[in-house]
């Protein structure tokens, strides 16, 4: 598929008490960014449950960004600590499973930065297109073909 | 006469597909209580022990057989035949182990694929000799003469993922008191919703006799591998740096290798409420590390030797991404 015509699937777990509201920010100020993210409102970036992240590969998702509250900055104290190491070990088992580091991306977004969720938008975008689509199947229906 | 008799017991089948031989090996370890299952039911099929062939069984009368218990992953077609007549023979159908649940140790192949497989088995094994690099065929003509052999998938299924399954005896092998008493409930008539895990529906930590010695915190500072060190044999894996599945892993087993002085590999799969072994015990591991340092992370993480094999050990087909991706593998 030639990358012109491509337009990646993203989803993106974003938390309430700063990503979200940050993403919000973006919109009320107008800024541009790619439209390929589907947010996906959290709690908080610990509450993200790697099956969610699985999930969203499965169904289709060419990449996932988890966003949170900056390191210091959660609303629960600790929760985006548990998502950056939840975070680390996932992109290694990903890895394993043939899904580049690249297409799982953990960003600290705070309130205040519209302007670096567009950048995120964008820049995710942009990777995901270098990368191409994630085509997963999971080997589904070979034994009904054989 | 005799057939007569025998017509009056429920009839049960015994079948094998991509596995060990160790659930075979879990009915003969039922011991004398073997002999209260025969004389309750009529085997009417076991290749392992009897011989009654395919045509015999197409030949039975469809939803003759009472239970058919199917141990193994499915792996070749030629299994998908057999379980798939087998699902027409039998009114239940119950999958047997690990490897029929969740895909088990052979599910461990969705790392690969056939043509990766073939290659490390047929070429590059230290012990293999292969001069004439011979690999199996699915079709051969032998002085025109047709000979066929059943064809080798990609990717290995779960008993579900192929034809309706009934209920899950759970275990690598499963435990003989699960087995009698599913065999039991079968008999009476007592049966849980279809589909249940017929195991209770709770983590491994609840019943765990070393859960008194975990501390009022538990953190990980480092990852052990058991031959790393010498275990403590009264203080729970974790809280000594070693990974153990216990967390994210259904009871029932007798806890056979907590007592044995190892830490649980997870072959009973997850409880109800979880749809994904391997991602849920990363959670919790994740959750304990005792760091928020994003390079201690680091540093820690890689210290996690091979954790998509460690984490779906036995349940990798069953997983929601299920193998690892073809285009990835070289």
């Amino acid at each position: 598929m030639s990358n012109e015509s491509y337009e990646p699937k993203l989803v993106g777990f974003l938390c309430t008490w700063c990503s979200y509201t940050g993403a919000d920010l973006a919109g009320t100020a107008r800024m541009q960014y790619a439209p390929n993210m589907r947010i996906i409102r959290v709690m908080c970036s610990g509450r993200v449950d790697p099956q969610f992240v699985l999930k969203a590969f499965k169904e289709g998702a060419d990449g996932v960004l988890i966003s949170g509250c900056h390191p210091g900055d959660c609303h629960y104290q600790e929760g985006n600590y548990k998502a950056l190491r939840r975070h680390r070990l996932l992109v290694k088992m990903l890895e394993q499973l043939g899904i580049e580091k690249e297409r799982f991306r953990l960003e600290w977004v705070s309130a205040a930065e519209g302007a670096k969720f567009q950048n995120v938008c964008d820049e995710f975008t942009e990777e995901i297109k270098q990368l191409g689509p994630l085509n997963w199947n999971g080997g589904e229906h070979e034994h009904r073909e054989a | 006469m005799e057939a007569n008799m025998s017509t009056e017991k429920p009839k049960v089948a015994f079948y094998w597909c991509s596995s060990c031989g160790g659930c075979e090996e879990s009915i003969v370890d039922l011991a004398e209580d073997i002999l209260k299952v025969v004389e309750a039911v009529d085997i009417v099929f076991w290749p392992v022990a009897i011989d009654i062939k395919k045509k015999d069984v197409e030949a039975m009368e469809d939803g003759s057989i009472a239970v058919g218990f199917i141990n193994g992953a499915i792996r070749l077609s030629e299994q998908r035949e057999m379980v798939e007549l087998l699902r027409k023979k039998c009114q239940l159908i119950v999958a047997h182990g690990s490897c029929s649940h969740l895909g088990g140790i052979p599910g461990l192949g969705n790392f690969w694929n056939k043509e990766t497989i073939f290659n490390r088995a047929y070429h590059t094994t230290p012990s293999t000799e292969n001069p004439d690099g011979v690999v199996p065929q699915e079709t051969y003509d032998l002085d025109g003469k047709e000979l066929t052999l059943p064809s080798f998938y990609d990717t290995v299924y779960t008993l579900d993922q192929v034809i309706d399954v009934d209920y899950y005896l759970p275990g690598c092998a499963p435990p003989r008191d699960l087995i009698m008493s599913a065999v039991l409930a079968i008999l009476e008539g007592k049966l849980p919703p279809k589909g249940s895990v017929l195991s209770p529906n709770k983590s491994l930590c609840d019943d765990c006799e070393r859960n008194d010695t975990k501390p009022e915190k538990m953190v990980m500072t480092e990852i052990k591998r058991p031959w790393e060190v010498i275990m403590d044999d009264e203080k729970c894996f974790l809280a000594q740096g070693i990974i153990c599945m216990g967390p994210a892993t259904r009871t029932g087993c007798g806890e056979r290798c907590i007592i044995g002085n190892m830490p649980c590999r997870g072959c009973f799969g997850p409880t109800d409420q979880v749809l994904d072994q391997g991602a849920k015990f990363l959670s919790a591991l994740a959750s304990i590390l005792d760091t928020d340092d994003e390079k201690e992370i680091e540093k820690l993480v890689d210290t996690i030797v091979d954790p998509a094999g460690t984490f779906y050990r036995f349940s990798l087909p069953s997983s929601i991404l299920r193998r690892k991706r073809m285009e990835a593998i070289k």
